[in-house]
C-alpha cells in the first residue's frame, strides 16, 4: 500500500525573471513502512520535497497525497492539523525545547498537539524512551545531553504520536560518523518495531547504505527512482 | 492549559535577570500608584469628612437663589416657616436621612466693649446640629464642655485671639434685620472654635432662638438646612431623589422654592478633590505605559530569541492558537505576578506608614495624622489594569509568533 504519491510535483520560488525552480516535475510513490532516503547535493531540492510532504509548504504544481489524503491545497491550519495527526519530524539540529526535560519534550506533542489523556501518556513515553535508550536521562534538560542523545530524544518525540510518516531532514548532519550510523540504525529499528514509514534526506553517502530505497535528486529532478538501496527491508 | 502555563513560566525564568527586572518595574509601578491612591485618597476622605462632619453636613437645602448670594448672607432669601415645615415633613419620610439641622445664617458686629469687628454667625439648634455635624464639638478647643445654650456664643479662634475675647467674657452681637432696623444682644463666650478650611470654617455659633431674637423674627425662618445621611456613599442618588421630591414645590409665582446642593457644590475643596482624581488618573496612565512598554519589550525579545523553537512547535503540529496562548500567558503571568507582589508590598508599606503616624499641615491645620488606606476596589482596579495591559502588551508579539511561517522560522539563524 502506498503512503506517499507524488505526481508531476513542481515548486517554484519567486516569479517572473526572479523565479527559481526548486522541483521540476517529480513523480514517485513510497509504500507504507518503507525506509527511504533522498540524497543529493545541497540545493538539489531535498529539503523542499520534505517540506512539501510535511505540509510545511505548498507545491506550485502537480499532486501530492500522503496517507490517502491530497495535501497539495492545504493551508497553514489544515497543514498543522495534518502534521499533528500523521507526521513526525526529526531535525538536523535536534530542535528540542530547552525549557522542557527529556520526558517533557517527548510528551509535548501528546499534550499540545493531540490532547492525549495523562493516563495513557506516561506509559507511551516511557516505552519510547526505553526503546531509544534514554530512560535513565528522562529528567535531564537538553543542554545536559550529547548530540546523539538529543537526536534519540527527537526520534522518540517524532514517534510518540504514532505517526504514519516520519520525515527527517539531514538527521545526522550534526553528528559524528559513529553516532550518525547509530542514529540511522535506531530509526530503522523503530521502523521495524512500529511499522512507521521513515523518509530522510541526506547528502552524506556514508549513511545511505542503511536505506532500503534511495532517491537521488539533482537540480530539482529525480535522477534515480529509488529502487536500489543497501539496507534491505527488515 | 496547565501545560501551556508550565511552559510559559519556564520560558519566563529562562532569562531570570531580565524577568526579575521587568517584574520589578511592574511591582514598583503598582506600589507607586497604590500608595498614591492610598495617601491622596485618605487625605481626600479626611478633608471631606472633616468638612461634612464638622461644618457643611452631607448636603444642604436652601431657598432657590440663596447659594448664588451666600457671600452676603441675604436674610430676604431665607425659607419661610411654611416652606421649612414642608421640607421637614419630606425629610422625616425619607429613611436615608440620619439627621438634619436648620440654620439661620447672618452677618453682624461683634463687640467686646473695647473693640468691634465683623462676624458671620450660625444660629443653630445645638442638639440637631451636633447630630448633623457630629465633629463640630471636637472643633471647640477652649470651653464647650456643655452643649451651646441660650445666651452663649462660640467664637472662632482667630477672633478670640485678635479681640482678646476669652471664655466667660461678655460680648455683644449687633445685627441688622431684614427691615433694616438694628438690634443687639449680650452673650457670654462659652467656646472657642478651631478654624478649618472651607466656607463657614471661621463662623461663630449661637442658639437659633437667640438668632431669631437678634434678627427680630416673629416666626422661624431658615437660611439653610444641613442634612446628614446614614450612608455617605449614597449621596449622589439621594441628592437626585430629594431634588425630584422638592422640584414640584413651587411658590405662588410658579417658581421652585428649594435648591439642593451636595457638599461638592458648597465647598471649593471639591475642586482640589477633582484635581486629586485627575492626578490619580494620570498616574494610572503612567502605570499603563510602564507595564505596556516593559512587558511588550520582554515579549518582543522572547519571540525574537525563540524563532527556531516557534518553527519547531509549529512543524510538530501545534496550532497557531496554542502558540498565541503560550506567549500571551507569559505576559499574563508577568502582569499577574507583578500585581500580586505589588499589592502585598503596597499593603506592607501602607501598614508601616500607619504605624509611623506621619503628620502633615493643611492650611491653618497642623499636625494632621496621615491615615493611609486603600479600598479593595481601588486595589482590584489597579491589578486589573496591570493584567489587562500585560495581555495587550503580549498580544502583538504573540500574534507574530502564531503567524510565523514554520519553514522560515526553522531556517532562522
Amino acid at each position: 500500500m502506498e503512503l506517499v504519491i507524488a505526481k508531476d510535483l513542481t515548486k517554484t520560488y519567486g516569479s517572473g525573471d526572479a523565479a527559481v525552480s526548486a522541483l521540476r516535475g517529480i513523480s514517485f510513490s513510497i509504500e507504507k513502512g518503507a525506509f527511504v532516503s533522498f540524497i543529493g547535493p545541497s540545493g538539489s531540492g531535498k529539503t523542499t520535497l520534505l517540506n512539501l510532504m510535511g505540509c510545511l509548504d505548498k507545491p506550485s504544481g502537480g499532486r501530492l497525497a500522503v496517507a490517502g489524503i491530497d495535501i497539495s491545497g492545504f493551508g497553514p491550519r489544515d497543514g498543522a492539523r495534518f502534521r499533528g495527526k500523521h507526521i513526525g519530524f526529526i531535525f538536523q539540529s535536534f530542535n528540542l525545547l530547552p525549557v522542557l526535560t527529556v520526558f517533557e519534550n517527548v510528551e509535548y506533542p501528546l499534550v499540545m498537539v493531540q490532547d492525549v489523556p495523562a493516563s495513557t501518556r506516561k506509559e507511551r513515553i516511557l516505552g519510547l524512551l526505553d526503546s531509544v535508550g534514554m530512560m535513565d536521562q528522562k529528567k535531564r534538560f537538553p543542554d545536559q545531553l550529547s548530540g546523539g542523545q538529543k537526536q534519540r530524544v527527537a526520534i522518540a518525540r517524532a514517534l510518540v504520536t504514532h505517526p504514519e510518516l516520519v520525515l527527517a531532514d539531514e538527521p545526522t548532519a550534526n553528528l559524528d560518523r559513529d553516532t550518525a550510523q547509530t542514529i540511522i540504525r535506531l530509526m530503522k529499528k523503530m521502523r521495524q518495531d512500529l511499522q512507521t514509514t521513515f523518509i530522510f534526506s541526506t547528502h552524506d553517502t556514508r549513511i545511505t547504505d542503511e536505506a532500503e530505497r534511495i532517491f537521488r535528486i539533482e537540480d530539482g529532478r529525480l535522477k534515480s527512482n529509488g529502487n536500489s538501496g543497501g539496507g534491505g527491508h527488515g | 492549559m496547565a501545560n501551556i502555563w508550565r511552559i510559559a513560566v519556564r520560558n519566563l525564568f529562562r532569562y531570570k535577570r531580565r524577568t526579575i527586572l521587568t517584574l520589578s518595574l511592574v511591582v514598583i509601578g503598582i506600589m507607586f500608584v497604590t500608595l498614591f491612591i492610598a495617601v491622596t485618597g485618605s487625605f481626600k476622605s479626611m478633608m471631606i469628612g472633616q468638612m461634612t462632619d464638622s461644618m457643611l453636613g452631607h448636603l444642604q437645602v436652601h431657598r432657590k437663589g440663596y447659594l448664588a448670594s451666600i457671600d452676603n448672607l441675604p436674610l430676604n432669601l431665607n425659607l419661610k416657616l411654611p416652606a421649612y415645615k414642608k421640607l421637614e415633613k419630606r425629610l422625616s419620610e425619607l429613611p436615608e436621612v440620619e439627621a438634619y439641622s436648620p440654620r439661620i445664617k447672618f452677618g453682624g458686629m461683634f463687640s467686646t466693649f473695647v473693640e468691634t469687628t465683623n462676624i458671620r454667625l450660625n444660629g443653630v439648634d445645638p442638639d440637631r446640629e451636633s447630630r448633623t455635624v457630629p465633629l463640630l464639638r471636637s472643633r471647640v478647643i477652649l470651653g464647650g464642655e456643655k452643649p451651646l445654650e441660650k445666651g452663649e456664643i462660640w467664637i472662632p479662634e482667630l477672633m478670640s485671639k485678635s479681640m482678646k475675647a476669652n471664655i466667660g467674657d461678655s460680648v455683644v452681637i449687633i445685627a441688622t434685620n431684614q427691615d433694616g432696623s438694628v438690634n443687639g444682644k449680650q452673650f457670654r463666650v462659652s467656646g472657642v472654635l478651631e478654624s478649618i478650611t472651607g466656607p463657614g470654617g471661621r463662623d461663630g455659633y449661637l442658639h437659633i432662638e437667640d438668632a431669631m431674637e437678634v434678627l427680630r423674627m416673629e416666626e422661624m425662618e431658615v437660611s439653610e438646612l444641613a442634612i446628614r445621611l446614614k450612608n455617605f456613599g449614597a449621596l449622589g442618588s439621594f441628592s437626585s431623589k430629594l431634588e425630584g421630591l422638592l422640584t414640584p414645590e413651587i411658590s405662588k409665582q410658579g417658581k421652585p422654592i428649594f435648591e439642593v446642593h451636595t457638599w461638592e457644590g458648597l465647598s471649593p475643596f471639591y475642586n482640589i478633590a477633582r484635581m486629586i482624581d485627575l492626578m490619580t488618573f494620570f498616574i494610572k496612565l503612567m502605570l499603563i505605559a510602564i507595564v505596556l512598554i516593559s512587558i511588550m519589550n520582554v515579549m518582543i525579545m522572547a519571540v525574537y530569541e525563540r524563532i527556531r523553537e516557534i518553527g519547531t512547535i509549529a512543524a510538530i503540529g501545534t496550532l497557531p492558537g496554542k502558540i498565541l496562548a503560550m506567549f500571551v500567558l507569559e505576559g499574563l503571568f508577568m502582569g499577574a505576578a507583578g500585581a500580586v507582589i505589588g499589592s502585598i508590598l503596597s499593603g506592607v508599606v501602607i501598614y508601616i506608614t500607619n504605624l509611623v503616624k506621619i503628620t502633615f499641615d493643611f492650611g491653618r491645620q497642623t499636625g494632621l495624622v496621615l491615615s493611609t488606606a486603600i479600598n479593595p476596589t481601588d486595589l482590584l482596579t489597579v491589578c486589573g489594569i496591570v493584567i489587562v495591559v500585560s495581555i495587550l502588551a503580549s498580544l502583538q508579539p504573540a500574534l507574530k509568533a502564531a503567524r510565523m511561517d514554520p519553514i522560515q522560522a526553522l531556517g532562522h539563524v
